[in-house]
């Protein structure tokens, strides 16, 4: 064993898991977990809990996966994190919890991600849950959406024994969990269900098929269901769409349509009736997780992939893991290029699309490199889907149903960052609702913060 | 799960169901919809709010067995229950929220079609329950297409019924019995309300434009989760990109650029037209998913 380098995890070969919908990494077993857990070097102050939003006790748990404790190191993380083998997989690792890593500096920092996931992945195999509070105060809280956020800070607030339900606009808790990351990066039937199930075992009750500013609202629930303190975290799911010329042509999606037709509707599975336009020749325009994740489901679909983004492959947003991923299954890169136009044929179908070079300017003030269309650089790109990502912004539902929640001008719910406390006495946000579009684990360190505000509101109300 | 409490047969393939939905039918209004979805593996399928019951907390629609998800939907039974059942969605009608006095001036005409007249029949009873007379056309292809035709009538002032093919009450198309109110029989109208078939709603337009009435139409594109997070139900409404869902379903008709939308509707025909096949073909169905096909609606 090579003490600079990470232990290798198994992975699905590229060339056969392009065509299936089967998760890409394995994850470690026994003998890998324990290898990988004794590299680390249980600093005494360890820096890497400070990059993890959620402040786990990083080398806690890994000192018991080291000695075949992984029961207890279960019960470290559950201290922390309510969805630790979602996180394990998500969470962007290399720019938190192992870009602080003491070992990074000489050689590769520890795989926390992969181990914590091991360590999620042991105890719902072996059927461990987490355990019932004990203490009941009798105190009813709403949280709104059943995403990362809402999750997590129902979760904390029935450990700490309120009474707590989750109302979810669509048939299915989990938010983006189930709707917009795929299958082969977060199986739904067994991680995404079971880390709900443990959600619901401490007491949380969720009641799907509720659209909140349109089957009731947030005045209703706290003047006539009896809900002392709400929790806002719909996140932020309203698409972009670039405004060009034949957008609104057959075959053009965005993201969210494709991704949710797919993952929640699982349109790629026989007997299922949802529909999906899956597309020869597809392009994705946009460069963050989720056009990876559009692109490689079109591809499992059986399409030629392009990704076009006008930036260079060193501003992509995405995840290096899913970026090398996304190359190794035969997904084709277009850097520099930016759609001018959708090109339609005479019965309204997608048929093309105009591109233009791009180059990058001298970073401006705010350090961005700025993109400008090169001259006489138009060329088309013959495609007959076209799926855009371009960001998200929050649904304006709640807010304008809402009485005294006040907005900042990106729509975005204003709250406090320490406490998630809003404009509304007694309401609480969190997630991509207030800070747009962003990371699991950051909705999930919101929904934690406003817990312990809710917990703290709550207890000095008389 | 939503349980069914009545079932009804309207017409050949129409049928009207009262689902039990507390939360929908204390918040709903006329002009809004819900979402269904059957069972686990079913399809998320928006109808208009045709009827509901606060007290009971029941809310009443209406579908046309068409594709294969409504046909499947149609051998439910009273007792039976449906797994998802959201909304309201959408937004109101404007007539709701319109000052009374403003509301008192206005003669309008309710323009229904075929299925369309589901959605018109709670606004027109709204309308009543206001105290307000409005007219309402029904029109449909032939005699056993008209639906709740005895209902407009308890709720509605005057009610001209018409059939394609002279079947039963005025011969010709809703236009052609548009025109005969205005031009022959000496009716005015402020505004019309126009819901159906889009291309009905179409012609409607094109009529009323001429007739420089305003037109309201309800659209029903594609949709998936009805809540404004997809945008697989946008349309051009006056040059702009809206969300069915979240924007209308009711929108300005002089202003909606329908071809547009009628190509959408088309996207996933022949999918579900597959469907229908590999139903009826059973385990001898072949294709799907080949890409063998020329045909631009195929892909």
């Amino acid at each position: 064993m090579d003490v600079l380098k990470k232990t290798p995890v198994r992975e699905q070969d590229a060339k056969e898991r392009a065509h299936n919908f089967k998760e890409v990494c394995l994850g470690y077993n026994d003998d890998e977990a324990k290898e990988e857990a004794l590299r680390c070097l249980k600093c005494k102050n360890a820096k890497c809990i400070g990059g993890c939003p959620v402040s786990i006790d990083i080398p806690g748990f890994i000192n018991q996966v080291e000695k075949g404790n992984v029961e207890e190191a279960y019960k470290v993380i559950s201290n922390y994190s309510a969805l630790p083998a979602v996180c394990g997989r998500v969470c962007p690792q290399e720019s938190q919890c192992e870009e602080r890593c003491i070992r990074g500096i000489k050689g590769e920092p520890i795989s926390i991600g992969k181990l914590e996931r091991y360590v999620a992945d042991w105890a719902r195999e072996k059927g461990i849950k987490p355990e019932m509070p004990t203490e009941q105060k009798n105190k009813k809280v709403a949280v709104i959406g059943s995403g990362p956020a809402g999750l997590t800070c129902a979760g904390d607030l029935a450990k700490a024994g309120y009474d707590v339900t989750i109302f979810e606009a669509l048939h299915e808790a989990g938010g983006v969990l189930v709707y917009g990351i795929p299958e082969f990066r977060l199986p739904k039937e067994t991680v995404v269900k079971s880390e709900i199930e443990n959600v619901k075992a401490l007491g949380v009750k969720i009641e799907t098929n509720v659209v909140i500013g349109k089957s009731t609202t947030i005045d209703e629930l706290m003047e006539e269901e009896g809900f002392e303190a709400v929790f806002i975290g719909s996140g932020a799911g309203l698409p972009k769409f670039m405004g060009i010329p034949g957008e609104n042509a057959n075959g053009v999606f965005s993201a969210n349509e494709y991704l949710t037709r797919n993952n929640l509707m699982k349109a790629f599975e026989a007997g299922y009736d949802t529909p999906i336009a899956a597309g020869q020749r597809v392009a994705v325009v946009g460069g963050g997780n989720v056009a990876m994740d559009a692109a490689r489901t079109a591809l499992r679909l059986g399409a030629e992939v392009y990704v076009i983004y006008r930036r260079s492959e060193e501003e992509l947003p995405a995840r290096v893991e899913e970026v090398h991923h996304a190359k190794e299954e035969g997904i084709i890169f277009k850097f520099l290029t930016n759609p001018t136009e959708i090109l339609v044929d005479e019965n309204g179908w997608v048929k093309g699309m105009r591109c233009e070079e791009m180059e990058l300017l001298e970073p401006d003030a705010s350090g961005r490199r700025r993109p400008v269309p090169k001259k006489d650089s138009e060329f088309e790109l013959p495609v007959d889907t076209v799926i855009m990502s371009l960001g998200t912004s929050p649904n304006p539902l709640i807010s304008s149903t809402t009485e005294g929640l006040d907005l900042n001008k990106y729509n975005c719910i204003v709250a406090d960052e320490e406490t998630g406390k809003t404009t509304k006495e007694g309401v609480f946000a969190g997630g991509d609702a207030v800070i747009g579009a962003a990371t699991v684990i950051l909705a999930m360190g919101a929904g934690k913060k406003a817990a312990k505000a809710i917990d703290e509101y709550l207890s000095n109300k008389k | 799960m939503y349980k069914i409490l009545k079932k009804e047969t309207l017409a050949p393939n129409i049928y009207l169901m009262d689902i039990e939905a507390k939360r929908v039918a204390k918040s709903c209004y006329p002009g809004q919809f819900v979402i269904v979805k059957m069972d686990e593996k079913g399809e998320r399928i928006p109808l208009t709010i045709c009827d509901y019951d606060r007290e009971i907390g029941s809310v009443t629609i209406v579908f046309q067995a068409l594709g294969s998800s409504t046909k499947r939907m149609a051998e439910y039974e009273e007792g039976d229950e449906f797994r998802d059942f959201a909304g309201p969605l959408g937004r109101k009608s404007e007539l709701i929220d319109e000052p009374e006095d403003e509301l008192r001036k206005k003669s309008i005409l309710f323009v229904a079609g075929g299925v369309g007249t589901a959605p018109v029949y709670p606004q027109v009873k709204w309308m009543k329950e206001q105290g307000y007379d409005v007219d309402c056309v029904i029109g449909a292809r032939n005699k056993d297409l008209i639906i709740l035709e005895d209902e407009m009538k308890k709720v509605a002032k005057n009610v001209y019924v018409t059939t394609d093919d002279g079947s039963y009450g005025f011969k010709g198309n809703v236009n052609d019995c548009i025109k005969d109110l205005v031009n022959n029989q000496g009716k005015h109208y402020d505004l019309v309300i126009a819901i159906g078939p889009v291309i009905m709603m179409k012609f409607v337009c094109i009529l009323t434009k001429e007739l420089g009435i305003p037109t309201i139409v309800s659209m029903n594109p594609i949709m998936v989760d009805g809540t404004g997070m997809c945008g697989a139900c946008r349309l051009t409404v006056g040059g702009k990109v809206k969300f069915a869902c979240v924007d209308g379903p009711e929108f300005d008709g002089h202003l909606v650029d329908f071809d547009e939308s009628m190509k959408r509707q088309q996207m996933y025909k022949t999918v579900e037209g597959r469907a229908i096949l590999k139903e009826k073909e059973g385990a001898t169905h072949k294709g799907g998913g080949c890409g063998c096909s020329d045909d631009p609606a195929d892909r």
